[in-house]
């Protein structure tokens, strides 16, 4: 089969880093061709060398078997090549069809002849199950729609050659499924897809061949159906990689967070937690388990004290942490791994011996009075650093240079070292590549073996399954329903959480 | 009394104040459109009318000392899009830099042509299109049939659909609200800004050029906070040019009511406090949020 892309010996160097070194890929025509690694293998800057936003240092690209000369999107465009980022492309209060005649507009009399492309893209949407809203603002419709308006607008200009970056990061469970069946169409209709992710599920489920980066440089290609994602964690990161977390049976001590009808009203009037009750015992993981946007963050920060419950009660140990200040609750003995790191859980301009201490700033052996004592912080923050395997080692490296890994390694550390008897980790490896999230779930598994109390919210099923030992599901700001872990399938969990199946009682049995 | 204050003279005093406010106002509007903070209005419309009387003292054509109140205006401009654009300095500081320049500037070149430091020689003023139904009211009548103020109305009017109606409208607002985007769909972010920018510098120094000619000379100073008010409108109507113009028309009103009232029984401190109370009002009860566009003020970095 012919190539649709060639990248022959591509070089690409930032200031002092190699992110691409001498990189050879080839994609056949037609092809669905997954791009794997770990973040900052590479992988992006490769693709948006392709795409025209940097300039190679050395090397050659070759599209449809043609030397090409891409200096801008503008070229890429011109050559076929479509991009769908990891982070949309699109002006939030334009209309999803401005959106996607943007740079390509069809003009009549000079004014923008939307009649004509309402018609195109009408046929181009039906033809590949890419309904979207098009005079909606963008910033109205959600993300899985968002992200067809990307896929059309590449379309749109005709490409054949479609790029999309880590496209799942975004989605839930159903709207990737939805998306795969896309992907499937568009490579029936002869068009060569790149995939860019870390998910080796997605790899195996969609793909056709598969290129392993590693540290700038490729390390493998293999056709998909000749590998076994064992085998693709251990070219991506290294070493061999559990990809299965080990956990002991355990027995659940007694209740220590307990929420009792917690019901939360918004500004506008909207009920967004409607009587949740919830008790998480020590030495027992509860998963929350749920499409985004059915209240669980919200029910993070009512517990968390950043928003204050309409009605309902909760506890930690039996002491009353309803209306109390963060600093309150924390002081109660719960610690929280927010679900936006950067928004929430670090300040990105402070070091990470600093972003260590957030919160135990006020804590004698940190300092007293006006004075830190910054002997203290800086031994508090080696020891975390060795022991959270952090990298760089460095104390004094700023929060904002780190890998998503290492920041979420950083807050992990900081919030188990208040050694508190509840931790509520939301999303804990959002963003997170193979090699941290292997340690991070290793060490929630610990911390629960250590007799702690943990509520995990996240919106990746897989994590819930391999670490919860219950899962709560969440849909409309209740928990539905409350299994326990090794008793419920994967595809029984989908119907609760998209509402299509409800639990006979608000407070389900434990089994 | 209520006839006397709105007669038709009440009208045109309206109007001569609206439309420097307006043209200044679209000007910000595709500036900011553009994502370029444009504060620098104000020495753009200074330099404007400074040039229009110039080339109009010299030339004797008020036609071309307009061109030269464009020209004037294009220059401040495409220096303040250079420092925004090009060097990725500071919009503010640019435009405020650029406010003290046009100040001291044209003040020492009025000392140097026409040795006087506060203001020029009088000049003409631009002919009228004759509008026999006023003829017994000549003020009225030479305002009217200023062709700038149906040029005005026209250029309101246009920029509304060129805007949002046009290719280039679509371009420039999405370089406005997100240049990522616009950049990776092949748009020239750079360029598109350039427009923008170059566009306010036409019509502020449009704005400029109609003080002088109503005028009749430069004085020092002449913009008198013009160029804010313009931005303040532009604000008020939401970087929309009609809704633009409409907080301009709303300022011209209450400005010519304060100028209709004064003399009367009601204390002057109290009057020429209309304008600005009207802008609170509106801006406080009435306009709502009023979002800007998105990347507004913000250099736009290529590599990350």
């Amino acid at each position: 089969m012919p190539y649709a892309v060639e990248l022959l010996n591509i070089t690409k160097r930032f200031a002092r880093t190699v992110a691409n070194d001498e990189v050879t890929l080839k994609v056949q025509s037609g092809t669905i061709h997954a791009l794997v690694g770990e973040n900052g293998a590479g992988k992006t800057t490769l693709m948006e060398t392709l795409y025209g936003l940097y300039q190679p240092d050395a090397g050659i690209i070759r599209i449809h078997e043609k030397e090409v000369s891409i200096k801008s999107p503008h070229d890429s465009i011109r050559n076929g090549i479509g991009m769908v980022h990891q982070h949309f492309m699109l002006v939030g209060p334009m209309t999803v069809l401005e959106n996607i005649v943007l740079g390509a507009e069809t003009t009549r009399y000079s004014l923008l002849d939307l009649k004509k492309t309402t018609a195109e893209i009408s046929e181009l949407g039906g033809r590949f199950s890419l309904t979207v809203p098009l005079n909606e603002k963008v910033e109205n419709v959600g993300v899985g729609i968002q992200q067809r308006v990307e896929i059309l607008k590449a379309i749109y200009r005709k490409a054949d050659i479609l790029v999309l970056d880590e496209p799942t990061a975004v989605l839930t469970p159903q709207e990737s499924t939805q998306l795969f069946r896309i992907l499937s169409e568009l490579k029936d209709e002869g068009k060569t897809i790149v995939l860019i992710t870390h998910k080796l599920s997605e790899v195996m489920a969609i793909s056709d061949h598969v290129s392993v980066m590693r540290r700038g440089k490729i390390v493998g290609e293999v056709e998909t159906a000749s590998t076994s994602p064992e085998e693709l964690a251990e070219m991506m990161v290294g070493r061999r990689i559990l990809l299965r977390v080990e956990k002991n049976d355990r027995k659940a001590g007694d209740p220590v967070l307990s929420i009792n009808n917690l019901s939360y009203i918004d500004k506008r009037g909207v009920n967004i937690l409607n009587n949740v009750s919830l008790e998480v015992a020590s030495g027992e993981i509860l998963g929350i388990a749920g499409v985004e946007g059915n209240g669980q963050s919200q029910l993070v920060e009512c517990i968390t004290g950043l928003l204050k419950p309409t009605t309902g009660s909760m506890s930690v140990d039996g002491i009353q942490i309803a209306g109390l200040t963060p600093k309150e609750v924390f002081a109660r003995g719960l610690a929280h791994v927010p679900e936006d790191r950067i928004k929430r859980g670090l300040v990105v301009e402070m070091d990470v011996a600093e972003n260590l201490i957030l919160g135990l700033h006020m804590q004698k052996e940190f300092g007293t009075g006006l004075a830190m004592n910054l002997k203290a912080i800086e031994e508090n923050a080696r020891f975390l650093i060795t022991k959270y395997d952090i990298r760089p080692m460095n104390p004094d490296a700023l929060a904002r240079g780190l890998s998503g890994g290492n920041q979420q390694k950083v807050i992990i550390a900081r919030e188990l070292s208040r050694n508190a008897q509840v931790i509520v980790a939301s999303q804990p490896t959002r963003g997170v590549d193979i090699g941290g999230i292997e340690f991070i779930h290793r060490t929630l598994v610990e911390a629960r073996d250590a007799g702690k109390a943990i509520l995990m919210i996240s919106a990746d099923l897989n994590e819930i399954l391999s670490l919860s030992d219950r899962i709560a599901i969440m849909y409309g700001g209740q928990i539905v329903k409350i299994f326990p872990n090794n008793k419920v399938k994967e595809s029984e969990l989908g119907l609760y959480m998209t509402g299509s199946k409800r639990g006979s009682s608000q407070k389900a049995s434990d089994g | 009394m209520i006839s006397q204050i709105f007669s038709l003279a009440f009208l045109a005093q309206t109007i001569r104040i609206t439309v420097p406010y307006s043209l200044a106002s679209l000007g910000g509007v595709y500036s900011e459109r553009g994502g370029v903070v444009n504060i620098a209005l104000e020495g753009i419309i200074l330099n404007g009318a400074f040039c229009a009387t110039v080339g109009t003292y010299y030339t004797g054509s008020p036609w071309f000392g307009l061109l030269c109140g464009i020209a004037g205006g294009l220059l401040v401009a495409a220096i303040h899009a250079v420092i925004s654009i090009h060097v990725k300095a500071d919009q503010i500081i640019s435009g405020i830099a650029l406010n003290l320049f046009a100040v001291g500037i044209t003040k020492f070149v009025l000392q140097i042509l026409f040795q006087s430091s506060s203001n020029s020689p009088r000049i003409a003023g631009l002919p009228y299109i004759k509008l026999a139904f006023l003829k017994d009211q000549p003020d009225v009548e030479h305002l009217l049939g200023n062709p700038l103020v149906l040029l005005t109305v026209l250029i309101v009017i246009a920029s509304h659909f060129i805007i949002f109606k046009t290719r280039f409208g679509l371009r420039l607002r999405s370089v406005g609200e997100n240049p990522e985007a616009a950049d990776t769909v092949g748009i020239s972010v750079t360029l598109y800004r350039y427009y923008g920018v170059l566009i306010s510098g036409v019509l502020a120094g449009l704005a400029g050029a109609w003080l002088a000619f109503d005028q009749h000379s430069f004085t020092d100073g002449m913009s008198a906070g013009r160029g804010y008010i313009a931005l303040a409108a532009m604000i008020v109507g939401k970087w929309n040019p009609l809704g633009a113009a409409a907080a301009c028309l709303l300022f011209g009103f209450a400005e010519s009511l304060q100028i209709q009232l004064q003399g009367g029984s009601l204390p002057t401190q109290f009057i020429q406090m209309i304008p600005y109370l009207a802008t609170i009002i509106v801006l406080a009860g009435f306009i709502g949020k009023s979002a800007a566009p998105g990347a507004d003020g913000i250099p736009y970095e290529k590599e990350k």
